[in-house]
């Protein structure tokens, strides 16, 4: 299992780069991870966004898909690709320190 | 006193449930009482074959109080929403409608608006969907004078009813044009918002491979956003397009528009979050869902329904006579994939096992994940099982709720 460093803590992420523990996550550690993905700066948006996946996360124990996010996280899904334009819903994940969101089967 | 069961929606998991529920008990112990707000019960997987003129869009429907037993009342009324508080279900007629357990099994409905452009310029022109009666049989003159083009089959966004049947469609419309001959002036691309043809990676490959073997080129980890019927364009999230001359979309799928009209009982795409082994609602103990209505990680499917019946069925019971419930419902699923040809696929799998090569049920069966005429037939036979077996709650002989392991192949996993 790979571990990185993220604002000078290790970490244990999956091979796809997902936290294993999102215990393990602070808000420090989430510009760096952004900045891996191409996002050079984390702005209002993306903060809120971000909090709501953890927020939803520590509720349901699993992160929202985009058309979710969309409907309940007040930035609308064509705002959220120019916020995370690789796929708002695994980058957001990404960053927010939470698994990959359950794909729908 | 009788004990009173409410059932929301009379399609295949509220029909199935209706009939077990009275054989189980006498009229004078349980009144049972399934609500619809219309009276036509659509066999779906027929739709699929309704664009190919292989079945007519009046022939896979029928009556749904017809298909429940004696001693169950049907009310067609549209519901307004479900008090869970008061055990109680107000009907759009003013009536309110008290129960001692209830079970959701309305099913899925489309959004189609949701979508922006889909049913803009163009709808039921050069952009369709199969996944209703009336788009089915307008895809089916659309396609009858197609002479080439470009033809584009497009998943907005899971969850859908069955996840094979876009698949199915690509599959069906390669072997149609070739019976038209037109086949080489038609280029055929199914696009996905998955990484992959499907969701389980054994079957994805497969169903991958049978794609480039019939000529379908795929598109994947595309999130429509825009559909541009004028323009002839599929338009992403992250600007990717993708061009037609005709588009068979399968639109966004919520629960239906009550449950999210009823405090506490959906989830945010208006599905119902319940226990996954019991099928029993997290909002309260005595209310129960069934089917695409149900919020579990499986395929939404007739088949999933028809397994999930019996564990249903046997939980009512128990609930009413204060016993625990029983957690055994698997995730089973099964699944007939036409390819085409007069050939399908079969695929059978739950919760934790993915879909594997092999037989079904065991040893010797239906080969899985494997073209055969077998399986068409299967597939074909089992319109009549519908409506003859499995809506009246009978069991299927050799098919049982749980997934069978005998038969699946391991260690052949490519």
């Amino acid at each position: 299992m790979p571990v990185v460093t993220y604002a000078g803590t290790e970490v244990k992420v999956n091979d796809e780069g997902f936290f294993e523990d999102p215990g393990q996550w602070t808000e420090a550690m989430a510009p760096e991870i952004a900045r891996a993905q191409g996002i050079e700066e984390l702005t209002e948006p993306h903060w809120q966004v971000i909090k709501f996946m953890r927020t939803e996360y520590a509720e349901k124990g699993t992160g929202p898909t985009v058309r979710v996010l969309g409907k309940t996280s007040g930035v609308t899904v064509k705002e959220l690709y120019q916020l995370f334009p690789k796929g708002p819903a695994k980058i957001a994940a990404k960053i927010a320190g939470i698994p990959k969101p359950r794909g729908c089967i | 006193m009788p004990k009173r069961v409410v059932i929301l929606g009379g399609g295949t998991g509220g029909t199935l449930s209706a009939n077990r529920l009275r054989r189980l008990y006498p009229t004078d112990d349980l009144e049972i009482v399934v609500v619809d707000q219309d009276d036509a019960h659509v066999y779906q997987p027929g739709l699929l074959f309704v664009p190919f003129g292989l079945a007519h869009a009046d022939e896979i429907v029928r009556s749904r109080a017809h298909q429940l037993h004696k001693g169950i009342e049907f009310r067609q009324v549209p519901i307004d929403h479900v008090d869970t508080e008061s055990d109680s279900v107000q009907l759009q007629d003013g009536t309110v409608l008290e129960y001692d357990v209830l079970v959701i099994a309305t099913g899925c409905v489309l959004v189609e608006e949701e979508t922006e452009g889909l049913t803009g310029p163009g709808w039921m022109e050069k952009v369709f969907t199969f996944y209703d009666r009336v788009g089915a049989a307008g895809l089916h003159d659309a396609l009858e004078y197609f002479e080439g083009g470009r033809v584009v089959v497009n998943v907005v966004d899971m969850p859908i009813k069955c996840p094979v049947a876009p698949l199915e469609f690509c599959f069906l419309a390669d072997w149609f044009f070739q019976q038209q001959g037109v086949r080489e002036r038609v280029e055929l691309t199914y696009v996905t918002p998955l990484d992959g043809a499907f969701t389980k990676p054994v079957a994805a490959a497969r169903l991958a491979g049978l794609l480039e073997e019939k000529g379908v080129a795929l598109v994947t980890e595309f999130n429509t956003g825009e559909v541009d019927g004028p323009g002839g364009r599929l338009v992403s999230y992250d600007g990717r397009e993708v061009g037609f001359d005709l588009a068979v979309v399968v639109p966004l799928h919520g629960g239906a528009a009550y449950v999210s009209r009823s405090p506490g009982l959906g989830d945010d795409l208006g599905f119902v979050p319940v226990d996954v082994h019991t099928l029993q609602s997290t909002a309260k103990p005595n209310v129960f869902a069934i089917g695409d209505a149900a919020g579990v990680p499986t395929s939404k499917a007739g088949s999933v329904t028809h397994f999930e019946g019996e564990v249903l069925v046997e939980n009512i019971r128990r609930f009413l006579a204060d016993e625990p419930l029983d957690g055994s419902y698997d995730g089973h699923a099964n699944c007939f994939i036409e390819t085409g040809f007069g050939k399908a696929l079969l695929i059978d799998f739950n919760y934790d096992v993915e879909p594997l090569p092999g037989h079904f049920p065991a040893g010797v069966g239906l080969p899985l994940l494997k073209e055969s005429r077998l399986n068409h037939l299967g597939k074909l036979m089992f319109q009549s099982l519908y409506w003859h077996s499995l809506l009246p709650g009978h069991d299927l002989p050799g098919v049982g709720s749980a997934m069978p392991t005998r038969g699946k192949d391991k260690e052949g996993v490519p």
